[in-house]
């Protein structure tokens, strides 16, 4: 990864074909998942800053114990002048 | 061509026999290589006529820029939109401007493939197809061109679908979280165009992007197929120029001068009331209301039918032709269905049911692999505000003012899920 600035933020991304509602994700990461009447994750789509150690080591745990290897994040390197993405990184 | 302001430009001869190659000359010129294509159809700002009113050129120049030997030129006449037969009719008329175009752009992107793909289930124009394609044996020095013939369900027209059927013969959207994503058939780069954005093609090759122009909008350009049906003297295809109004277009197929309402777009479209009618169709114009041209299709609702009926005998096809694949579509669009059916019976659980129509329907929006399920969510929110009155009746367990139960709109059959044929 490129160099890491405090504005950096990631998302957690399902691929909605590969998902078999497990809900896993949910249990690991309750701050950025929840799960639909159907059992279907929906993820917080606002970005949350890679400073926030806590919430990151959850989405790693989501990602590796997703039994249909269905989630991924998504890195956005942010710049301290604009908190808009400027690119990915993954 | 004579004059550039005229209509129709594609449809000429229309209800006639297709056009054979010799005609086709007569009637629009040979035709010659122009250098620069993708310039002059950016000039024109021609945008896909399939639904998604893409830029052709910034498409095109997109799969152009891939390295590689090979590139596919992909036509998609699969036309999943029950409601329309634009494509159809164009190519049941007009075949081989589809293949000029879709031969121009093929050239003008290294392609050396053209695959065009019409749905097995349309067998006339399978064949009309494998006609035009017989006369032009000694046309297309270079290019190699081939019809394919997916199975018709609503989401194979769906460009990754498409796509994913001429590699695997699977006719399922795939996942593409970056786009613009490159489609690959076989490693090769793929470009999707639909039928009638390659005829548009085949005429600014020849005429250019000021001759073009001279129809349509400054932000939509140019002429559009039309599928109108409903409460209308027969279906219809006309051919207008983007930003007629919705009232002159209803007019030139013979429809109810009195509508209640239209379905726009298609049936994962906007409900649009009568009050709108006056409105362009043109993308610009219609963004503000929450409708699109989409792919051409008008679905006239007579004043009295029930529209949330309607909505429901759509939603519970739309519900049974989801690919399964992704939860939100597969669960959620089933569910919606059951909702709209609590609702439209105006028994006890009507107003438990709307509520969890509002809920069920910001549940779903945007979690599919493809657009299937927020074209029903479009749908099903634009009934409900459009048919206010009818379902404040239903809410309270009271007839709503519907004098007819008769079906409107033209929904096939539901196929047993056995037999849904995807490969």
């Amino acid at each position: 990864m490129a160099v890491r600035s405090r504005t950096d933020t990631f998302v957690l991304v399902v691929d909605p074909i590969q998902c078999d509602g497990y809900g896993h994700c949910a249990e690991l990461a309750p701050e950025l998942v929840h799960l639909d009447e159907w059992g279907y994750p929906i993820l917080v789509t606002e970005p949350t800053p890679l400073s926030a150690r806590a919430v990151r080591e959850s989405a790693r745990w989501a990602v590796r114990d997703c039994p249909r290897r269905a989630l991924r994040i998504e890195r956005h390197a942010g710049t301290p002048v604009s908190t808009r993405p400027r690119r990915r990184t993954e | 061509m004579g004059d550039a302001r005229s209509l129709p430009r594609l449809l000429t001869g229309v209800g006639g026999p297709p056009a054979s190659l010799v005609e086709h000359r007569a009637r629009y010129g040979a035709g010659t290589a122009r250098t620069g294509l993708l310039d002059e159809i950016e000039a024109a700002g021609l945008t896909g006529r399939g639904g998604a009113a893409f830029p052709t050129a910034r498409k095109a120049a997109v799969v152009r820029a891939q390295r590689g030997h090979t590139k596919v030129l992909v036509v998609n006449a699969m036309e999943g939109e029950p409601a329309a037969h634009k494509d159809r009719t164009l190519l049941a008329t007009n075949p081989h401007l589809v293949l000029d175009g879709a031969t121009a752009l093929a050239r003008a992107i290294g392609a050396t493939r053209v695959s065009i793909a019409v749905a097995r289930d349309e067998q006339s124009t399978v064949r009309g197809v494998r006609a035009a394609l017989r006369e032009r044996d000694r046309e297309d020095r270079g290019l190699t061109l081939e019809l394919f013939t997916p199975p018709w369900r609503y989401v194979a027209g769906e460009e990754s679908a498409l796509v994913h059927w001429l590699n695997d013969h699977q006719a399922l959207p795939q996942y593409r979280p970056h786009r613009p994503s490159i489609l690959r058939i076989g490693g090769a780069p793929a470009l999707v165009d639909n039928a009638e954005t390659c005829a548009h093609v085949a005429l600014i090759a020849r005429y250019g992007a000021a001759w073009f122009r001279a129809l349509g909008t400054e932000a939509s350009p140019g002429s559009a197929l039309v599928s109108i049906t409903g409460a209308v003297a027969r279906p219809t295809v006309v051919e207008l120029a983007l930003g007629t109004p919705l009232r002159a277009a209803l007019r030139a197929a013979g429809a109810d001068p009195e509508p209640q309402a239209v379905l726009l777009g298609g049936y994962g479209g906007t409900w649009l009331a009568a009050s709108h009618l006056d409105a362009p169709l043109a993308n610009e114009a219609l963004a503000p209301l929450g409708a699109s041209v989409g792919a051409g299709v008008v679905v006239v609702l007579p004043a009295e039918a029930c529209g949330l009926r309607e909505t429901l005998r759509i939603t519970r096809w739309m519900a049974h032709e989801s690919a399964r694949q992704c939860g939100p579509c597969a669960f959620g669009l089933p569910a919606l269905a059951l909702d709209l059916q609590q609702v439209v019976a105006s028994g006890p659980d009507a107003p438990a049911a709307l509520i969890r129509l509002a809920q069920r329907t910001d549940a779903i929006a945007g979690r599919g692999a493809c657009r299937h399920p927020d074209g029903v969510v479009r749908l099903v929110r634009s009934a409900l505000d459009v048919f206010a009155d009818h379902l404040d009746s239903h809410r309270r367990g009271r007839p709503c003012a519907a004098r007819t139960h008769r079906p409107v709109v033209a929904v096939p059959e539901l196929e047993p899920e056995e037999d849904l044929v995807w490969q």
